[in-house]
């Protein structure tokens, strides 16, 4: 059997089947084949860890982590860390995990305590767990996970507890918040935040007495699946597991009814019906991933038109721009998530594929390793996912936050569409470098074919043959350049060219053309650049640019305009004229495209 | 549920637990003659019985049980409610 094929494993999972059949469960997960990391997991405990360890160690063969335990002996979790342990020092953890809750909270006020004494007692208690952090990491150079504090299962102060300053609640929050700095001046520290997890469990269940003081657990039994899956997912991200990219169906999983039957009018979505509210919230918090660094793409069975029509859906939050690839078509969603991954250049074990159809899951978990998890109905999707814990975070930087962007870019890079996202950052990363000259023989074909191919970004639409471009670059009454330009991904060839002739001091510009897969990289200021100065060597004071309109060049109605030239004339059609002073500095436009300007 | 029926209930919960289908619980079955039934597994247990049969036993039911006949003897008082 396969790695990571064991559904019972998958959120939302059956607690009591898993407490029931651990044994057998553990047994077929050793089974299986492929390869798995190792890792030596220390659980230094203040409660009894045994079923922790047991379950944990399930979800964790389930992502491909061997794990092997070190236990601390019951309650001893302060003692292993503080005091000489040889034991604990040959067994040399890649991760230690402290296992401690508000049962283990021994300084805590009494009510009618002030401020004063609480403080104390908080930096008391604060202490006792710092000290044990800055022992271990200087020990063990390891993460340390460390759980925070589930609320009291009583409030002595009832509503107030909470609120008092000698609130029991109060003084385990506050604690909470103190972790919590801790672990902002501190890599390698990740809270468990089983304070969050006992309140989605349920607290008076998970705090049932019953089993403190039967067998010293801090939490029921039942809760213990949940806690140790969510403990996995941390070890899991510190050790790099984490999914990295969403691939999401369309038809009532973004938006409510069938795009391709319904029309995109008549989609749920937005705050008119109760459903159109509910795919309204899936959708910001799709995109909200965006900025944890999870990328989006769409794979969803439909006309490509018809699923824009959708995307662009006005009380959508979601828009074409946000994803990376769309696949929208009628081939077996399976076969488009191998692709998805391939053109992500990330393998398809790392996707997690969101569909409300049963069927397509199936497919796409029979035919690929990817995640496909029980969404369950539209209401429920969001914890669902979020509670998977695909994409836990560990730390957030700058390059998670904009990976997206990176991507898509790169992306529209490679396949060389149109619309570049304007990110300097990207720019600079792609250490373009330009050629840019007048007219040279070796170039001739191609610059002819450019203006006869040329419909877009091209301002005036003149058609030249071969040999009207070798007479303009032979007359010495006309300024001709052509640009090329390469980055680190190859060599674009010719792809801009400018034919002006001279009257007296002023330059017409005849012809602008710029080939669209280089939108937006910088190079249409380049190739001004080097205008302005070749026209001051002939003398040139200023520039006439002429833009005519046709039904494809919309796109440079105003592209005179953006390069600093003012309309001076327009007539009916929208032919327009622009005129640019050459001032006396000029301040170069481009600013990531290293040119170079004359032959070596 | 009759007797027999609690212990073959039971009998399934065990093998489950333990992983092991050669498993057959009697009346004067113990910890001691299961060899993987220690206290630690005598937790799980307990919730697996739990979950199957739909009851909860008290504290002092679990810490008085002696053998499984004394556990099919709480079960039955406690389905019959």
């Amino acid at each position: 059997m396969e790695r990571g094929s064991l559904r019972e494993l998958e959120y939302p999972f059956d607690s009591e089947y898993i407490l029931k059949n651990a044994k057998k469960l553990r047994r077929v997960l050793l089974a299986e084949e492929g390869v798995r990391i190792r890792k030596k997991i220390a659980v230094l405990g203040g409660s009894t860890t045994h079923d922790i360890i047991r379950i944990l160690e399930l979800f964790l063969l389930h992502q491909g982590i061997e794990p092997e335990f070190y236990e601390s002996e019951y309650g001893q979790y302060f003692q292993d860390a503080m005091f000489g342990n040889e034991r604990l020092k040959d067994f040399a953890p890649d991760v230690i995990y402290i296992h401690t809750s508000g049962r283990n909270v021994t300084a805590c006020p009494k009510p009618g305590d002030g401020r004063e004494e609480t403080e104390a007692l908080l930096e008391e208690q604060f202490g006792h767990f710092s000290a044990m952090w800055d022992k271990l990491e200087a020990d063990y150079h390891c993460p340390v996970i460390q759980n925070n504090f589930e609320y009291p299962f009583y409030r002595l102060l009832g509503n107030q507890d909470g609120a008092a300053i000698s609130g029991r609640t109060r003084f385990l929050t506050r604690l909470n918040e103190r972790f919590y700095q801790y672990g902002e001046t501190h890599e390698n520290f990740y809270i468990n935040d089983i304070n969050y997890i006992s309140a989605a469990y349920g607290l008076d269940k998970w705090s049932d007495p019953f089993y403190w003081h039967m067998y010293k657990y801090c939490l029921c039994m039942q809760a213990i699946p949940e806690f140790a899956y969510n403990l996995c997912n941390i070890i899991k991200a510190v050790f790099g597991k984490n999914k990295k990219a969403l691939v999401l169906d369309l038809d009532n999983t973004l938006w409510g009814g069938v795009v391709g039957d319904d029309g995109a009018d008549n989609l749920e979505i937005g705050q008119e019906t109760s459903m159109g509210q509910v795919y309204a919230e899936f959708q910001s918090y799709i995109k909200a991933q965006k900025d944890i660094g999870v990328m989006l793409n769409i794979n969803s069975k439909n006309e490509e038109e018809n699923a824009m029509a959708g995307l662009e859906h006005p009380a959508g939050t979601l828009k074409p721009d946000d994803f990376i690839v769309i696949k929208a078509n009628w081939e077996p969603k399976s076969k488009n998530l191998e692709d998805i991954a391939a053109e992500l250049n990330i393998l398809p074990e790392s996707l997690v594929f969101v569909d409300d159809n049963p069927a397509e899951r199936e497919i796409v978990r029979m035919q690929t390793p990817a995640a496909a998890p029980e969404i369950g109905r539209p209401e429920q999707y969001i914890r669902v996912l979020d509670r998977s814990g695909f994409f836990e975070v560990t730390s957030l930087s700058e390059d998670d936050r904009r990976r997206s962007d990176m991507y898509r870019a790169n992306r529209m890079r490679e396949k060389q569409q149109t619309g570049f996202a304007d990110y300097g950052e990207y720019l600079k990363s792609l250490g373009m470098k330009g050629t840019i000259r007048s007219f040279e023989p070796v170039y001739m074909a191609r610059i002819a074919q450019l203006t006869n191919k040329s419909n877009q970004f091209n301002l005036t639409t003149r058609r030249y043959t071969q040999g009207e471009i070798e007479q303009a670059a032979a007359d010495g009454e006309y300024i001709t350049l052509y640009g090329k330009l390469e980055d680190k991904f190859g060599d674009n060839g010719v792809v801009s060219v400018v034919i002006g002739h001279k009257k007296e001091e002023e330059l017409h510009i005849d012809l602008w053309i710029m080939s669209c897969r280089v939108l937006k990289r910088d190079m249409e200021f380049a190739m001004m650049d080097r205008l302005v100065e070749e026209s001051r060597k002939e003398g040139i004071e200023r520039i006439l640019g002429y833009y005519y309109p046709t039904a494809k060049n919309k796109m440079v109605e105003n592209f005179y305009g953006l390069q600093g030239f003012g309309k001076i004339k327009e007539d009916e059609e929208g032919n327009t004229v622009w005129l640019y002073e050459i001032p006396e500095i000029y301040e170069k436009k481009n600013k990531y495209i290293e040119v170079e300007m004359e032959r070596e | 549920m009759t007797r027999e029926e609690v212990f073959e209930t039971l009998n399934g919960v065990f093998q489950d637990v333990f992983d092991d289908e050669s498993i057959v619980v009697k009346e004067e079955t113990t910890a001691d003659d299961i060899e993987d039934w220690d206290s630690l597994e005598h937790i799980n247990l307990i919730a697996a019985v739990e979950q199957e049969f739909g009851i909860k036993f008290s504290m002092g039911q679990v810490v008085a049980m002696k053998n499984v006949g004394e556990m099919a003897d709480i079960i039955m008082g406690q389905i019959k409610d």
